[in-house]
């Protein structure tokens, strides 16, 4: 008698288990297989100055945020407010204009401000390609050997940038000295 | 959607009208596209070749790659800027004689195992792979369980002489 009833019900506790893990995992948060790898080669045009040439070189030096927006991203938008506090504390912020126009753009950033120090220009996506970038907005880590450490996808907000990208460059900045 | 349904003469003027118009346009972006796909390639446009075996490879990879944005679609299906631009790489990179392992190398480096739409055998995949096969067999267990129930109840002999005495003072209501 005890057996019937237990049965089912293991399995039934089984099943709702698994429903249970199974539908709170966020289908979005993809593991990258690029963190712990060099940042991508690239090269591509300045946004501010098609002249000027940027590689992944100029992303490389100091530990630094690389973040993927465009004028057309509304997420990316949400997410400004933290980057400028972000850089406002001296965190070095590099960026891929993914996608976008450079008229677009420079209205973007001329209606708010700037929090980028160095922004490549990708109209075509190569670069986001190289970088494995799924869709705006995106926000790598870089040590300062030009490791990538950590990937967000999705926008930044407060609890993100508290509880993880701080503390990550925290770290990164103490393996330093 | 909630257009009024035209007349018939105009609708057979439109669609000639629109159909003329857009074999015309498609004819141009074709043309433009086999020059040079140095942009996304549109959904459906159609690619070329120079061997047979390239156009295979093309065909069957865009049906194998899984558009990272919008999860449920391959590639080839996928309207998403993202899967444009995958298809445009595995169209280059075929182009230039890259073979199919290389292709999707190139992918999985970028995107992680999940742009596969047939996963490989490796160890954090075996329960994918293996959970059917665990599943059938759990059920032929639980199926023989069953059996052997039902065959001990049916095996069970004739009812001894103290069961048919109690068995008759029931039928007469004692």
């Amino acid at each position: 008698m005890l057996k019937r009833i237990f049965i089912p019900l293991t399995g039934a506790l089984m099943v709702l288990g698994l429903l249970y893990v199974g539908l709170g995992l966020d289908s979005r948060s993809l593991p990258s297989p690029l963190v712990g790898k060099p940042a991508p080669a690239f090269e591509l045009e300045s946004l501010e100055d098609p002249e000027r040439m940027i590689t992944e070189a100029d992303f490389i030096g100091e530990v630094a945020l690389v973040n993927v927006w465009a004028s057309w991203c509304s997420s990316c938008r949400s997410e400004k407010p933290y980057l400028m506090a972000l850089a406002r504390q001296g965190v070095t912020i590099h960026a891929f204009n993914y996608r976008d126009t450079r008229e677009d753009a420079t209205h973007y950033l001329a209606a708010d401000m700037n929090p980028y120090d160095t922004i490549a220009f990708d109209p075509q996506g190569d670069a986001g390609m190289e970088w494995g970038v799924y869709a705006t907005p995106e926000t790598y880590v870089l040590d300062a050997e030009g490791i990538i450490r950590y990937k967000h996808i999705g926008p930044l907000d407060a609890q993100l940038v508290r509880e993880e990208i701080l503390p990550v460059l925290e770290k990164l900045e103490a393996e330093q000295s | 959607m909630n257009q009024k349904p035209l007349p018939t003469h105009l609708r057979h003027r439109r669609t000639a009208w629109t159909g003329g118009l857009g074999t015309l346009l498609g004819a141009l972006l074709i043309g433009l596209m086999l020059a040079s796909p140095a942009a996304a390639l549109p959904v459906g446009q159609p690619v070329e070749f120079e061997t047979e075996a390239q156009e295979q490879q093309y065909q069957k990879l865009v049906r194998e790659l899984r558009c990272t944005v919008c999860q449920s679609e391959t590639i080839y299906e996928s309207n998403a800027p993202l899967a444009g631009d995958m298809r445009r790489r595995v169209y280059e990179m075929t182009a230039d004689g890259a073979s199919e392992d290389e292709i999707i190398d190139f992918m999985v480096q970028r995107y992680g195992d999940y742009v596969r739409y047939r996963p490989p055998l490796q160890a954090n995949t075996v329960l994918l792979w293996t959970s059917p096969f665990l599943l059938l067999v759990a059920g032929g267990l639980v199926w023989l369980q069953v059996v052997r129930q039902r065959q001990q109840v049916a095996n069970h002999g004739e009812l001894s002489a103290d069961e048919r005495a109690a068995l008759e003072r029931f039928r007469r209501g004692e």
